[in-house]
This record gives C-alpha cells, structure tokens and sequence, in this order.
C-alpha cells in the first residue's frame, strides 16, 4: 500500500468508530438534507435542469481552448492582466510575484479550493506575506492550523466550544461560545485587515467566456469586500471554470446553491470583468487573473473521464456519501474529498499511489444521481480501478480470481464448497465469532455475520420447478 | 513557446478525441443541437408568477425568509418617510450614498452630511458610516435578490461596507427571475460593461459555526429595500 492509502485506513477506522465525530457530522448533514429537498422541491424540472447545466458544461469543456481564448479576450480588452500557470509552482511563483512587486505587506484572501490545491498560502507565508483568511469558515480552520474539512464547510466537524478555544488561544478574544458572538469577533479582526490590505486575492465559481467575467459565489460578503477596498485583485482559478454565456449564470446560480448549501441562491453571486474602469467609484487599480492548468489537461485527454471537469464544485456528492459521512474529510488526505475527490485525484497526482480512493466506495451510485452537472461519478471510480490494475496488475488480485474462476465456473463444486461447506462451517462459528480465529475476522471484528440462507436460490428454483 | 501557446496545445491535442455525450450515462443519446435558451431556463427554474402582483408577492416572502427589510410605498413622500424612520430608529448621523436621481433626492429629505463615493473616497471613512444608501439595476421576484452594478449602485464597496445596505428601487424594477435580470444587464450594459455585477440576497450571512445562521459576517447587517 502507498503511504497515503496507509494512512487513509488508519484514520478511516479510527473515526467511523468515533460517535461524536458522528453525531456532529450527521447534525450538520441533516440539517443541510432539509434545506436542499425543500428548496430543490421548487425547480419546475430538477432532471431538466441537470440536463440542461450538463450540456452546458458539455459544450464549454469540449470547446474548451475556443472559449478560453474568448474569455481571456474579454478580460484583456478591459485591462485585467491575464496570466497562465501550467504547473502549482508556476501558478505560486507568479502570485508571490506579484505581490513582491506590489510591495505588499498584508494579503486578504476569500475562499478558493484552486488556492488549496496549489498550497498557496504557505507559499505566499514562505515568501513573507501576512495572509489572512477572510471567510468566516476557513479563518477558523486557519487559525487552527488544518486544512478545510469541506469544500463548502470548511469547519463543519468543529463544535462552538472547539472554536471558542481557539479564538481564545490566537485572537485572545472570545466573550462566549455563542455563533452570533464568535463570528463578530471574525468581523471585527477581518474588518481591519480589508481596510490595510493590499493585495485581495479570490477564487472564482465560473469563467464566463462571452463576457470575460469570473462569477465568485458567496454568502458572507467577504468575496465583495475583497474586491472591493485592496488597490490590487488576484484571481486564481482551473482552466475548466468556462461557462460560454453570461446567461448560462441564470441556471448554474440557483442550481449551485440549491445543492451546495439548501439555498435558493447564494448571499453574494458577483461578475468581475476588469480593473476599475473610469468613470467608477471604487475598486483594484489592477486586477490580475492566475489561469491553472495543474494536469487538468491529462483528465481532458482522457475521454472517458472527461465530464469530471464538469464540476462546479459544489458538495453535493460529498454530502450524499456514505464513505465521507463516516470517514470524514480530512481522513481523505486531499484537497477534494469524497467521490469528486476519489475520482480526479487519482488522475491528479498520480493513480498508483491514490487508487485506495476509488476502492473506498460502496458503489451505491448516491454521488451520480446527487450531481448537478451529471457526472458519472460511480463509473469513473469502477474505471479507476480497472486503470490502475491494467497498469499495474496486483499478484493477490490475479491469484483470487485464479481461485474464482473454477469454482464459479463448476456448480457442483460451488455447491460443494460454498453452499454446504458454508451451512456446515456455520454451525462452528459461533465458537470462534469475533476472535481472530475467525477466517471472517475482517468482517466479524466490527459487525454481525447474517447467516446463511436454508435454501439456495438454485434450490429454490428446482422446488418451483 | 509560452505558457498560454502551451496549455491551449494540450487542451486542443486532448479534444482531438470525442467524449461521450452529455447525461449519456442517464440515457441521453443526441448531441444537444444549441445552447439552452431563455424558454428552456425558464422551463425547469422555480416558478415566478404571471401578473405584477403575484411576482412583489413572490419578493415579499423571499426577502422575509432572508430577513431582508422589504417595503412597497405608495409614492417617493412615503419613501422619505420610511428613511427618516429609520433615521430616527438607528440614530444616524450621516450617511454614504452615490449621484442618481433617487438617491439625491433621499438624501436630501434627510438633510445629513452626505459622502459621496462618485468621485472617490476614503475607506475609513466610509467604514464609519452607519449606512450605505444606493440605487439599483433590478429587483429578482424569483430568489429575493437586488441587482447592482459599480456603475448603477455607487462603486463596489457601498453596498457591502457600511452595516445597513438601504436599497432605492422602482416598481418597474422588478423582474420575474434570473433569466430576466441576466437579460437586461445585457441589454442595458451589453456594449461596455460595468467592472462589477451584483446580486445581493439578503444581509451577509454565514453558517459555518455548527450551521446556525448569524446575520452581518462580513458585510451589512441590515438590508432594507424600499420600492415605490
């Protein structure tokens, strides 16, 4: 096993088991479950508009390099600084760079996912910079030093009182446990820092092409003031953020927040297309868009595959998981976690050493049917798989189906060894249930073992008969 | 080459071959002849109401459940009213706002000192002002939302800054839905573009402490629209 399968084992077994964990993560999951069918209970045609959106993202993903170059066209023509990064390091150094260049002491950053993958705080800190976090989420996970539990909801495993500690600890200021009272605490620490900053730096949810604009969706309003009061904009976001038409907004918006959050539409849902241009009141002096590459062109040479550059990252598979329910999101080890996570990484950042993912899935096929943008996420995990052992075939693999293939292919051995074997070994079994005397002891260590069936199908079938 | 020139090669190499097509895995078997249209949104969106009456109606509750101040006046006396309400409610002292025909109106009824963001601004001085008062591009019956732009609502930070974001609006700002209001920000902006669009639903909001909603994270506390 590559060490980062190791790891995901051990953490995944110690926190499936961990009740609070649980009952934290089932809190906010229910409460979220509510919001999302009442408000998908709205749309006139829920599987029309996932048609819709997945033909959309389509077109945008299939045409990709006519609609970039659109986009950037349209961003260029109104001043915005246009800059492409095929690798993270590029995409860091060029960041770094413009703000060594803008002499800037303090950064504020709103929410990014793009910003995660590429690990650009620590760079952005390595290089000197002062960054702050600005969405109320991940400033808590930033100041307790973790990376965000999920893309939406970065701290949704913490309990006010965890959060109560850290302020505590950091800010030094933190009257009580009360959400209301800690997140105006984060206003009035956040408040100072839009104020000195200099550089503002955001990710974005949408590129649209037609218009060279980036749609940054938001609910605290973080993102707006970000843009708003530092004299220099960064936006870092994936290549595959295209939507060809302004008006495709229209759609994506309420999609979006419907399944992300259980909203009818997000609290902030704003277009940036340049600088500010004359005759405004406010806003960058500059704005600079970070384009990233970073092996997403390897997933869109892979045909099959290609529609997971559909994603609008909005949570909703992750939320429907049973594995991410019970594992939970730092256990992944990744920036996506759940099924979206267990399907690109591997193509991400390397197959063999992330495959374990796509094997941690009950294959129940939730994420598929819960994905905005129909995503066939439940095949691409099968194709992972196959991928991976077509590219490395495992010795064990190779000798259980050696195994298999006498006895499933003999009926009269199958019946032998596993029918009445299986009815024999059974009466034992009670003997050594649970100990690791037991040849299920995988299995029996942490559940009951059903038993097995008095008739078989087959003789059944011969009794009907 | 370029890192630009680099990755278009690679997207254009990667696109040589064809993908399956959209939703092929739900059945799904034609290459989708267009784009969607305005109709084919319209379609599958939530439902918005036929007549005027129903679509304030529809705005009315959205902005209830956001906890957005919602008020349909008469005419621009009870407009002035309204603002002095508040005035007197929230003891302001000034206020911050932009050039345009309603608000210049409203701030003179109100008769504060006035900053104006028009021509540029201090943003600690604004940060201080106990509201912000600006006009608007459209209301959305369909999600609740005010439509602004850096052009139409005084720049980018008036909006967001201050505690208490007091909306300015006509009833004939009022569309159906986000197919409408995506519409008319081409229509009105179509040829050159504000650096900034907008849609504002409710007073900022967040959840990320144990999913309990708290109103004011980061920007306005209060959003009151008053539409005449």
């Amino acid at each position: 096993m590559s060490t980062a399968a190791v790891a995901f084992k051990k953490d995944a077994v110690r926190l499936s088991a961990d009740l609070r964990h649980r009952a934290l993560i089932q809190g906010a999951l229910s409460k979220y479950e509510l919001k999302r069918d009442e408000k998908q209970a709205l749309f006139q045609d829920w599987q029309g508009a996932r048609q819709l959106a997945a033909e959309t993202k389509w077109e945008a993903v299939n045409h990709l390099d006519t609609y970039l170059d659109q986009f950037v066209r349209g961003l260029e023509a109104r001043g915005t600084k246009v800059h492409w990064a095929s690798t993270a390091q590029q995409a860091r150094d060029i960041m770094v760079g413009i703000c060594r260049e803008k002499s800037a002491r303090s950064i504020v950053k709103s929410k990014a996912m793009t910003a995660e993958e590429i690990h650009l705080n620590e760079a952005l800190e390595h290089a000197g910079f002062d960054v702050v976090e600005s969405d109320l989420g991940e400033f808590i996970v930033q100041l307790r030093e973790e990376a965000p539990y999920h893309i939406v909801f970065p701290a949704m495993h913490l309990t006010r009182g965890e959060i109560k500690d850290v302020f505590e600890r950091k800010l030094h200021d933190a009257p009580s446990d009360s959400p209301e009272e800690l997140t105006m605490v984060a206003r009035r620490v956040l408040r100072q820092k839009y104020v000195q900053a200099d550089v503002g730096i955001t990710g974005a949810n949408f590129a649209v092409a037609e218009t060279g604009m980036v749609s940054v969706t938001e609910n605290e309003g973080n993102a707006r003031l970000t843009a708003a009061l530092p004299k220099t904009m960064i936006t870092l976001l994936g290549i595959e953020k295209i939507v060809p038409r302004l008006e495709d907004l229209a759609l994506f918006l309420p999609m979006l927040a419907t399944v992300g959050a259980g909203q009818l539409i997000s609290g902030y849902n704003t277009m940036y297309g340049g600088p500010r241009q004359p005759g405004e009141a406010d806003g960058p002096e500059e704005f600079h868009v970070v384009l990233l590459d970073n092996n997403r062109t390897a997933i869109l040479a892979d045909a099959e595959q290609r529609d997971s550059l559909h994603c609008i990252r909005c949570g909703a598979c992750l939320n429907v998981c049973p594995i991410y329910r019970n594992v939970g999101g730092h256990t992944y080890g990744t920036t996506y976690p759940g099924p979206i996570g267990s399907v690109i990484t591997p193509n991400l950042r390397g197959l063999q050493e992330w495959k374990h993912l796509s094997y941690s899935s009950s294959l129940c096929g939730a994420c598929t049917e819960a994905c905005p943008v129909k995503i066939d996420l439940a095949h691409h995990l099968l194709q992972n798989r196959r991928n991976a052992s077509r590219q490395k075939p495992s010795f064990l693999q190779r000798m259980a189906f050696k195994l298999f293939a006498p006895l499933a292919t003999k009926p009269w051995l199958w019946s032998l060894l596993v029918t009445k074997g299986g009815r024999f070994g059974q009466i034992f079994h009670g003997l050594v249930k649970g100990t690791r005397l037991d040849p299920a002891y995988v299995w029996t260590k942490t559940r009951d073992l059903p038993p097995i069936a008095r008739q078989s199908f087959k003789e059944w079938w011969k009794e009907r008969k | 080459m370029s890192e630009r020139e680099n990755i278009l090669a690679r997207v254009k190499e990667a696109l040589t071959v064809a993908a399956p097509l959209p939703g092929s895995h739900h059945g799904a078997h034609a290459e989708p002849a267009s784009l969607p249209t305005q109709e084919d949104h319209r379609r599958v969106l939530p439902l918005v109401g036929e007549s005027f009456e129903e679509r304030v109606a529809l705005f009315a509750k959205n902005s209830d459940e956001l906890r957005s101040d919602f008020k349909l006046l008469i005419d621009q006396s009870e407009l002035v009213a309204a603002l002095n309400k508040l005035r007197a409610a929230e003891g302001w002292t000034r206020v911050a706002s932009h050039k345009g025909s309603l608000t210049d109106a409203a701030c003179q009824a109100l008769g504060l000192p006035v900053l104006l963001t028009d021509a540029g601004f201090d943003k600690t001085e604004l940060e201080k002002c106990p509201v912000g008062i600006s006009e608007c591009d459209a209301l959305v019956a369909q999600t609740g939302s005010v439509l602004v732009t850096s052009r139409s609502a005084g720049g980018r930070a008036l909006s967001v800054l201050p505690p208490h974001h007091v909306v300015l609006a006509r009833r004939g700002q009022l569309v159906p839905g986000l197919p409408e209001a995506f519409a008319l920000v081409k229509q009105k902006y179509g040829a050159d573009y504000p650096s900034m669009i907008s849609f504002i639903t409710g007073p900022s909001r967040t959840g990320d402490i144990e999913r309990i909603l708290v109103l004011g994270a980061h920007g306005p506390k209060k959003l009151t629209i008053l539409c005449f």
